[in-house]
């Protein structure tokens, strides 16, 4: 069995409204910081994991992505995989 | 509705099941017996209600884990066999979640927790869950939510017009929800998942009676 690191990242879709990115992207022009374009807020989840390989662990990880850690009608995910 | 029994559902983090039992047997005189999420047993029951709150401690997302529980797992069997299954708040939001609804609930626009009520327009008659065969197409209901704004893609906000599964729209949109809805119901009818409570609304002492239809609709065939 090999173990691995996982970070998935959880994001709103860009055609969904972020309001919490939003009022962040308002306090941090009010804390003085110049240039903001853009903030939104994701998620990001740490998972250490075993599996038979890098394979079988991504369709693990592909699983939780879709049917658990996003909403696939509101969130987009991606992930990077380390092998400890 | 002698042997009627409406099951309202119980997860960790409800905090409406006790009102919608109250408003179903003290206002309606219909039996009620509570489920603990844990059980899949639906055999005695005639009729479900996913009640409000904060399932889970809404981790994740409002309804994200819920959607695991023994007893979601058995409701697509019920709902299958045509019987009612009404979603209120964090119940329609368990109801998006598990597929049994179309389109998401996310953070109000505003971000405010909004606690307030609201006019509704009353947009479809199927499933008999409202009364707009009168001339009574707006009601009042209590809503109290922070994450009650609807979310779907253009093709399903499509499908939601065409099919007439929209059954509520806010007269002044308070949160951001697509196409101001507040409520909808899957193709047959028999599931509605609403932001607004009904069973805050079902005696004249606290404001109002107009959720009465709605939950008493609820032993309709």
């Amino acid at each position: 069995m090999d173990q691995f690191a996982v970070k998935v990242f959880v994001r709103l879709r860009p055609s969904v409204l972020d309001p919490a990115g939003e009022a962040t992207k308002s306090a941090s022009i009010k804390l003085g910081a110049e240039g903001i374009k853009s903030l939104r807020i994701g998620k990001m989840i740490e998972v250490k994991i075993e599996g038979n390989g890098e394979n079988e662990v991504r369709k693990k990880i592909d699983l939780l992505c879709d049917r658990l850690f996003a909403n696939t009608v509101i969130e987009d995910y991606e992930y990077s995989l380390e092998k400890l | 509705m002698d042997n009627f029994t409406v099951g309202v559902v119980v997860f960790p983090g409800s905090n409406c099941d006790r009102d919608v039992s109250w408003a179903l047997e003290g206002c309606l005189d219909i039996r009620t017996k509570y489920l603990w999420h844990e059980s899949s047993d639906l055999s005695d029951v005639d009729a479900i209600v996913l009640p409000g709150g904060f399932s889970y401690g809404d981790y994740l997302r409002c309804g994200a884990i819920a959607r695991f529980s023994p007893l979601i797992n058995a409701l697509d069997e019920f709902v299958k066999s045509g019987k009612r299954v009404l979603g209120i708040c964090n119940g329609f939001q368990i109801l998006t979640e598990s597929g049994f609804l179309p389109g998401a609930l996310t953070a109000n626009k505003n971000l405010n927790f909004i606690c307030d009520d609201v006019e509704l327009d009353i947009v479809s008659s199927k499933g008999g869950w409202f009364n707009n065969e009168d001339e009574k197409q707006t009601i009042n209901l209590p809503i109290a939510h922070g994450e009650g704004r609807y979310h779907c893609d253009s093709d399903t906000l499509k499908k939601l017009v065409d099919n007439e599964l929209i059954a509520l729209r806010y007269k002044n949109n308070p949160n951001g929800s697509s196409f101001d809805i507040a409520g909808i119901t899957n193709e047959n009818g028999n599931v509605l998942g609403l932001m607004p409570h009904p069973e805050r609304a079902c005696d004249e002492v606290i404001g109002g009676t107009d959720g009465l239809f709605t939950l008493k609709s609820l032993i309709l065939k």
